[in-house]
């Protein structure tokens, strides 16, 4: 766990993460949908594992499956870093 | 052999004898450090290893029950320390506890199917997150020919093993677009330890008139293991000398 964790590292690394699995750069924002940045369950999963490997934060599937927004996640990140 | 410029190993469960040993010799000889696991026959996993090494290839015994809490986690945290990334995982590992379905107790019904199924379970999901990420991974689950097929004695074997393969269907489709596959084999009567007291009328059922070899399954995986098996996954190779055809 870094020190410092800020809502702008968190929406950086989700950001880059979902580039990453596929997404456009230009259409990602926090308030894209999934659906619109054609980001399936499977990448959401990926994401996932890049914000563990960063923050120490675990989503699991539960946490995600009914998230509809990029910036969704980044508050459910955020609200759970220590 | 492992696609040019990956970093990676192989993990072969169940490996210090039989169809296990054969399969980590295989993809030694194909050029993947392998971890050779094993549960209580250490010895047979240090020749397996020894052999290896030998032959200029790179392995290291990796011991642990698969059905343990944590076992994925210890096995494969030992092998990245080491190798790398475990790109091809195979789910070898496999006991039998047989008796007719009445008799059958509650532990050896719990026993067959955490080895057989659940543990490939857990290897299987602590195997996907690196595989996803470096977009290339071979998943070879060892399944059997009962399971699809009867065997009066073997409820609880055959449950797990037809699992095995249900199991191996849907994580493939799950991963199929990230470079992953997931595979069965299906070996028939195989000279092995878990084979020996299997009597001799058996052959009678058998096209080919002999028992297979675990070299014979091993050729199979080595295939499935291959850069060159990409486009197959979700299928069970069935290997049994023409007894289920």
């Amino acid at each position: 766990m870094e020190a410092g964790v800020t809502t702008d590292r968190v929406e950086q690394v989700i950001f880059d993460g979902l580039v990453e699995v596929g997404a456009d750069r230009d259409a990602v924002s926090r308030d894209a949908s999934f659906e619109d940045l054609d980001v399936d369950s499977l990448d959401l999963v990926e994401v996932s594992q890049i914000v563990e490997d960063e923050f120490g934060v675990e989503l699991e599937g539960d946490d995600i499956k009914d998230l509809k927004t990029v910036g969704e996640v980044i508050d459910l990140v955020v609200a759970r870093s220590p | 052999m492992p696609p040019e410029g990956t970093h990676g190993c192989a993990l072969v469960t169940g490996a210090a004898g039989g169809i296990g040993a054969a399969i980590t010799r295989v993809l030694a000889a194909e050029g993947w450090p392998v971890g050779v696991n094993y549960r209580s026959d250490s010895d047979g996993a240090e020749r397996v290893a020894a052999e290896i090494h030998g032959d200029g290839g790179r392995a290291v015994v990796v011991a642990g029950d698969v059905r343990a809490d944590g076992a994925a986690d210890a096995l494969f945290d030992a092998l990245e320390e080491r190798f790398g990334p475990v790109l091809v995982l195979v789910n070898n590992a496999g006991v039998r506890a047989d008796g007719l379905s009445p008799q059958l107790r509650d532990d050896q019904w719990a026993r067959v199917i955490d080895t057989n199924l659940s543990a490939a379970f857990r290897t299987t999901r602590r195997a996907l997150a690196p595989m996803l990420k470096a977009r290339f991974g071979r998943i070879v689950n060892v399944a059997s020919v009962v399971g699809p097929r009867a065997n009066a004695g073997q409820s609880n074997y055959a449950a797990s093993k037809a699992g095995l393969i249900g199991f191996t269907k849907t994580v493939a489709v799950e991963v199929a677009r990230r470079g992953v596959t997931v595979n069965a084999v299906a070996p028939g009567f195989v000279e092995t330890k878990l084979t020996r007291d299997v009597g001799n009328g058996v052959v009678d059922a058998i096209p080919a008139r002999r028992v297979g070899t675990p070299e014979e399954v091993a050729a199979c995986v080595r295939f499935l293991a291959s850069d060159q098996a990409s486009y197959v996954t979700g299928t069970t190779l069935t290997v049994d000398g023409g007894m289920s055809a």
